[in-house]
Parts: C-alpha cells; sequence; structure tokens
C-alpha cells in the first residue's frame, strides 16, 4: 500500500517541482557557472577561475557597498516595523467592526495599485530644492535656505524603502493579530496587567510569526533593490544590486554573476538567522 | 560559446559579404519590396519614428526602430546579432563591438555620397588644416581592410564599418540665469562656487572623457592622449573627482536623457555635461540654458549605421538604398533643425530655409523664428547658436568619446567612483 502512495504523492509534487527546477535551480545554476567565467569587454568566455571573486573580495569597494546595503536594510526594517505594527494593532484592536477593517485594510492597499516606480519618482518634484515640501517649509518660515538634503541622500532613499514596502510589514502582522484569541487579552486585563505589558507579555510574542515573515519580504526587497537607489540618490548612493546592474550594462557579465551569488548567500545566511528566532512553521 | 560563434559568425559574414559584391542586383523590385522590413536599433538621437514614416513614403518598406541607451546598444549589438539588421552606434561602440564579428563592412563605391561625407570620418581632417583630436576619432574606426577584416584600416580602404549619420560637439549646459556671470572653462564643473549644484552624466566611457576635460582645464593633470589614458592617469582622474564627490559637489548623476532636463529644468543643478536635444528641452520648457563653448574646446562623439552580418540579398540591397536615402538631405535636414549635424552637410541644405540653413549650420543671427522639427519655438530672430558655425564647433573638438585600452580596469574605478 505504500508504494503507490508515495509515487502519486510525488506525482502531485512534480508540476511544482518541474516549475522551480526550471525557473529557479536552473537560473541560479547558471548564475553560479557562469560566476567562475572570464569576460573581455565585449563577450564572455567558460572558464573556470576565481578572478571574479578575488577581485571581489579584495575590493574595499565591495565592503563599503555590503555595509550601504545591510545600513538600508535594516533602518528601513526598524521604520516599516515601527509603522506596520501600529497600523496592523489599530486595524486588529482599535477598529470594532469586521466591515471597517476591510474597508480601512483595503485604503492602505490603494497607493500599490500603481506601479512602484511612479510612487517613488513622484517623491522627486516633492522633495527637490525647488519643490512643494521645502517651497511650504519657507513659506512657513520653519527654514530660510531650502533643505538640500531632502533629495538625492539616504534619507530620501530610506524614505522611499519605507513608503514601498511598509504594506509588506502590515499585511502578515495584521495576519497574525487577527487569530489573536481575545479572551488571553481579557485574561491579561484580569489579572491586573496595564495596556503596556499585555502589549508587550502578550501581543508582540504572539505576534511574532508576523512580525517575522514582514521581515522577510522586507529585508530581501531592500536588500535586492537597485533602482530605488538610482533614483532616489541620483545614483550618488550604491547597494549591491547597483554594483550588479553597473556591471551588467558594462557587459561584465560574469563579474555580475559573482556579485550576485555572493549578495544571495547573503540573503540566505540573514533569513536563517532570522528563523532561528522564530519558527515560523510551528506557530502559524 | 562565444569562441565557437565567433568563427561561425567570421565564416558567414565572409560568404553575405562576397555574394553581396559579386551578384550586383541592380535594383529591387517595387513589389517585393514592400514585404521587407528593416530592423533598427540605437540610442535615442536618431532613432527618430519620423524617419521610418518618411522611409516608408519614399522607399516603401518598413523601418522598424527600437531606441536604447549607450550601454544597452553596446549590449545588444555584441551579444544579440540576431535582433537586428542595421545598427546605430556610435564610433567607440563600434570600436568594441566590431570584433565580435557581428557586423559587415559596406562597400564605399555604393554609397553615392560616399565623396561628400565629411572629411572628419575619411581622412580625420575636418578642413585641410584640422589637427585630429583625441580620443576614438572616427576615421580610426571608420575603415577596415576588407570585406570579413576585423581589422581596422589606417586609410580609407572602401570597405567602411559605419556609414556617418549624425555627430556633435558637447560641452557644459548652464543655467545663465542661476550662475549670473561668465563661464569660459571646463574647469568650472567643478568650482566650489557650485557645490550641490553641479552634476555629471554616469555613463562611464562618456563620462570619463568629461572628467579629462576638467582635470585638464584645471591644470591638475596632463594627459598623454585623453582617449587612452593610463592607468596611473585614471586614478589621479578619479581621485579628484572622488574627493569634489565626497565634499558635497554633485547633486545628482544622471544616465538618461530625460534626467538631464528634469535636473536643469527644475534648479536642482546648474552646470553638468548635456547633450545638445537636452538643452532644446530645456528652453522649449521657457526655462533659460545654454550649450556653454569653452575655451578647452569641445568633446565631440559621432554615430552611424552599421549592417548586422547576417543581412543578404533583397534586405542588404534594401539597407545600401536605405542608407543612400539617409544621406541625401532629408534625415540630415531633420537633425540639423535639432541641432546635430548630418554627414553630408550640403545635402540638407535643400531641406533646410534659408533662414535654418544660417543658424544652424553658418552661424548667423536668425532672421525669423526658429523653430524644432517637432514645432517648438527655439530661438527668435537676432539670436545666434551657442558656438557659432559647423566650422567653428566642429573645428574646436579637443576629444572624442572613446574606449581606451584600460577600459576594463576605469571600468571598475568608475564603479568605485559612484560606489565611494
Amino acid at each position: 500500500m505504500r508504494k503507490p502512495r508515495d509515487f502519486i504523492a510525488y506525482l502531485q509534487a512534480a508540476p511544482l517541482m518541474a516549475v522551480l527546477l526550471a525557473f529557479l535551480i536552473a537560473p541560479i545554476f547558471m548564475i553560479v557557472v557562469v560566476s567562475f567565467w572570464g569576460a573581455t569587454e565585449f563577450s564572455i568566455y567558460p572558464a573556470f577561475q576565481f578572478d571574479n571573486y578575488a577581485f571581489l573580495f579584495g575590493s574595499p569597494v565591495t565592503y563599503k557597498v555590503f555595509f550601504a546595503t545591510f545600513k538600508y536594510a535594516i533602518i528601513t526594517w526598524a521604520f516599516t516595523l515601527a509603522i506596520g505594527f501600529t497600523v496592523a494593532y489599530f486595524l486588529a484592536f482599535h477598529v470594532r467592526t469586521q466591515a471597517m477593517q476591510t474597508a480601512l485594510f483595503l485604503l492602505c492597499t490603494i497607493p500599490f495599485l500603481t506601479s512602484n516606480i511612479i510612487r517613488m519618482i513622484s517623491w522627486i518634484p516633492f522633495l527637490g530644492r525647488n519643490g512643494i515640501a521645502n517651497q511650504a517649509l519657507i513659506s512657513w518660515g520653519v527654514i530660510d535656505e531650502p533643505l538640500e538634503w531632502l533629495l538625492y541622500s539616504d534619507f530620501s532613499v530610506i524614505l522611499a524603502f519605507v513608503h514601498l514596502y511598509t504594506l509588506f510589514m502590515v499585511v502578515p502582522i495584521f495576519n497574525t493579530m487577527m487569530r489573536i484569541d481575545k479572551s488571553f487579552i481579557e485574561a491579561a486585563y484580569d489579572n491586573g496587567a496595564t495596556g503596556l505589558q499585555t502589549l508587550w507579555h502578550v501581543i508582540v510574542p504572539l505576534t511574532k510569526p508576523g512580525i517575522m515573515i514582514g521581515t522577510i519580504f522586507v529585508v530581501t526587497l531592500v536588500m535586492g533593490d537597485f533602482i530605488t537607489v538610482r533614483f532616489m540618490s541620483g545614483s550618488q548612493k550604491a547597494n549591491v544590486g547597483r554594483l550588479i546592474s553597473n556591471d551588467i550594462s558594462l557587459l561584465q557579465y560574469p563579474s555580475a554573476a559573482a556579485t550576485a551569488v555572493v549578495l544571495l548567500c547573503t540573503v540566505l545566511i540573514v533569513i536563517g538567522l532570522l528563523l532561528r528566532f522564530v519558527n515560523i512553521r510551528k506557530e502559524l | 560559446m562565444s569562441k565557437m560563434r565567433y568563427s561561425r559568425r567570421t565564416l558567414l559574414k565572409t560568404g553575405a559579404a562576397a555574394a553581396a559584391s559579386t551578384l550586383a542586383a541592380p535594383m529591387v523590385w517595387a513589389q517585393e519590396i514592400k514585404d521587407i522590413t528593416l530592423r533598427q536599433f540605437g540610442t535615442g538621437v536618431s532613432n527618430l519614428n519620423d524617419v521610418a514614416t518618411k522611409v516608408k513614403e519614399d522607399l516603401g518598406f518598413n523601418l522598424e526602430m527600437t531606441a536604447l541607451d549607450s550601454d544597452s546598444v553596446t549590449q545588444r549589438a555584441a551579444t544579440q546579432p540576431d535582433s537586428f539588421d542595421i545598427a546605430d552606434i556610435e564610433y567607440w561602440i563600434c570600436k568594441k563591438v566590431w570584433p565580435t564579428g557581428n557586423l559587415q563592412a559596406m562597400d564605399a563605391s555604393k554609397i553615392a555620397n560616399y565623396d561628400n561625407i565629411a572629411g572628419t570620418f575619411r581622412s580625420g581632417k575636418l578642413t585641410p588644416e584640422s589637427v585630429i583630436a583625441q580620443g576614438t576619432a572616427p576615421h580610426t574606426v571608420g575603415f577596415v581592410e576588407g570585406p570579413g577584416s576585423t581589422k581596422f584600416a589606417t586609410d580609407e580602404s572602401g570597405w567602411m564599418t559605419l556609414i556617418p549619420t549624425i555627430y556633435n560637439a558637447d560641452t557644459l549646459g548652464i543655467r545663465p540665469d542661476l550662475i549670473n556671470r561668465p563661464i569660459d572653462s571646463w574647469a568650472e564643473l567643478l568650482n566650489p562656487e557650485f557645490k550641490g549644484k553641479a552634476s555629471i552624466l554616469d555613463i562611464s566611457s562618456i563620462g570619463i572623457m568629461d572628467m579629462a576635460m576638467v582635470c585638464e582645464a584645471m591644470g591638475e593633470i596632463q594627459y598623454g592622449d585623453k582617449g587612452n589614458m593610463t592607468k596611473d592617469e585614471i586614478d589621479k582622474t578619479f581621485a579628484i573627482f572622488t574627493a569634489a564627490k565626497q565634499n558635497g559637489q554633485f547633486r545628482a548623476f544622471w544616465k538618461s536623457f530625460d534626467e538631464s532636463v528634469n535636473l536643469m529644468a527644475s534648479g536642482e543643478v546648474v552646470i553638468q555635461s548635456m547633450w545638445s536635444p537636452a538643452i532644446t528641452a530645456v528652453k522649449s520648457r521657457g526655462v533659460p540654458c545654454v550649450y556653454q563653448p569653452l575655451k578647452e574646446g569641445y568633446r565631440s562623439w559621432g554615430g552611424g549605421l552599421g549592417l548586422s552580418a547576417s543581412l543578404s540579398g533583397m534586405e542588404l540591397e534594401a539597407a545600401y538604398e536605405y542608407i543612400n536615402w539617409y544621406l541625401s538631405g532629408w534625415v540630415g535636414g531633420y537633425l540639423m533643425r535639432q541641432g546635430y549635424y548630418s554627414a553630408v552637410p550640403e545635402t540638407s541644405k535643400e531641406f533646410m530655409t534659408e533662414n535654418e540653413w544660417g543658424y544652424w549650420y553658418e552661424g548667423k543671427a536668425a532672421t525669423g523664428v526658429i523653430t524644432s522639427p517637432t514645432g517648438d519655438q527655439l530661438a527668435v530672430a537676432g539670436d545666434v547658436r551657442d558656438g557659432g558655425s559647423f566650422t567653428d564647433r566642429m573645428g574646436a573638438v579637443a576629444c572624442w568619446n572613446s574606449v581606451m585600452d584600460e577600459n576594463q580596469y576605469m571600468v571598475r574605478k568608475w564603479n568605485e567612483f559612484i560606489a565611494a
């Protein structure tokens, strides 16, 4: 009886397996292979050499850029978590009717109906030297000179990231909060816990899986991004994604592949560490 | 993989070129030509839908245009030879791409206006007295030794790599209303007066040349050849610019045409590397903008049409017809009214009014309103073109866009500069 059931199970998993093999495993395998190839100015040739990695690890720029990537990821994560948690908390515990909850939740998603490039670029005229933000601040008498750091700076990059990715934090946290049995909170109050104590000792531990899923979304999105950094920093700042895209545009595919492999490993290590803190499957 | 293709391509190309020269097909049949579609790609400057429409009208066949940025153009010409029939590329790109064997040499004897092509593209000299500028001057990569050859010829061999179409002399663009004083040197780009208000383009092969013009003008570096720097010269150049970047000299870097227009028009930047039509675009929004001639001279570039190695037979004949038509004046007139120059300027004269010819080519004061091909007003009576006449501008070229022997090193340093 066991054998046929195993066979059927494999058969059922086969379509997904085929898709993953063709569109995930095979491309990654190719990238790893190409990362050992060599490149001339206009072509790439098969080889097995460590030049690309040697250059990558030998260049101080690599470390600087990886550091910048982590910096963007961590700061963006902190802001999206704070905002995302607050929004989700409000939706889950302060909005009474389910109809209102759904309506407000949909409201959160409205900006996401437009392309994220558009949402990002619309910040540029807003934050510019003669943009709306500076003009408003000057006319209110808050500042005399336009603030230069509003645009083409780390500030604008992180602002755009937070704007683009907060929803990815709201959704999973809201989802786990909705599953929290309300009687736990009543019990906490009955036992004399303050609001803050209830939040910290009851709600936060129970929302951990949602926080973790949101964290994985935000961290991987920010670490893999290149276009937001390019537009919002006016090409002044770099993260690993930009390093890769520069290499590609200059036909240095093997070098781009090597950087991609290192980035992939880094992101996997980060996710591995995150998953050690919270067992998502157990707590879902 | 690429080595395999290399030899196959070379064979194919030799075969195609040999077939083309022996079978001297006199005329392409009118009814069959309608079915021909030539796929052209290139940078936005000359990939104009108006040209495709006019080709259909005048020659009867279809021309499909794809516009990409310089890096993507290089990438496509080098890696996807079957995706195009005609490549509209710059001469420095040609130097990079020609060795892949993806393009085929053109028989100069089939080009009706060959003898009228500006001297810059043939002998390298605009006028007999001209000094040849540094960098990848078009004539140095304009000819190969014969059909199928991947070696550039040193003289007019009769086998052309690209048929020159348009070219121009680039300089810095400025906002005269926000600067309020005369600017006459490339060195002004790094003047602390413009801290946080300067920009340079983020396309390494062109940006490095602008950097070199600046460093030389500042008296910081004496280059042997700006178009072919040594590692030491590259290091020094980037050291100067990295220091300036870290001091906050630059507001942003731009990579595409529209970014440069927006930076200038919004007042984020008051001095930056710029391309001629971007100046036009800023002006047409009613914002004052000058393409400032500088005493050190211009950084120049030239583009041309190259034929895919896989073109043969009827399509090849159609391509030659297209090129001859391209040089016959209508396109030249169109492009000159945008501020570029055509490879055979004389033929464009009949397609322009006397006022336009005087303003754009001869550097005379306009006698009436000057409009762009799309109808925007660019100048009124009495205005003179920034930089003056054709010979004034193209005669003052200090260097050409180029690819260096140390290109890969330069590219890595460029990446570091962006990340710095």
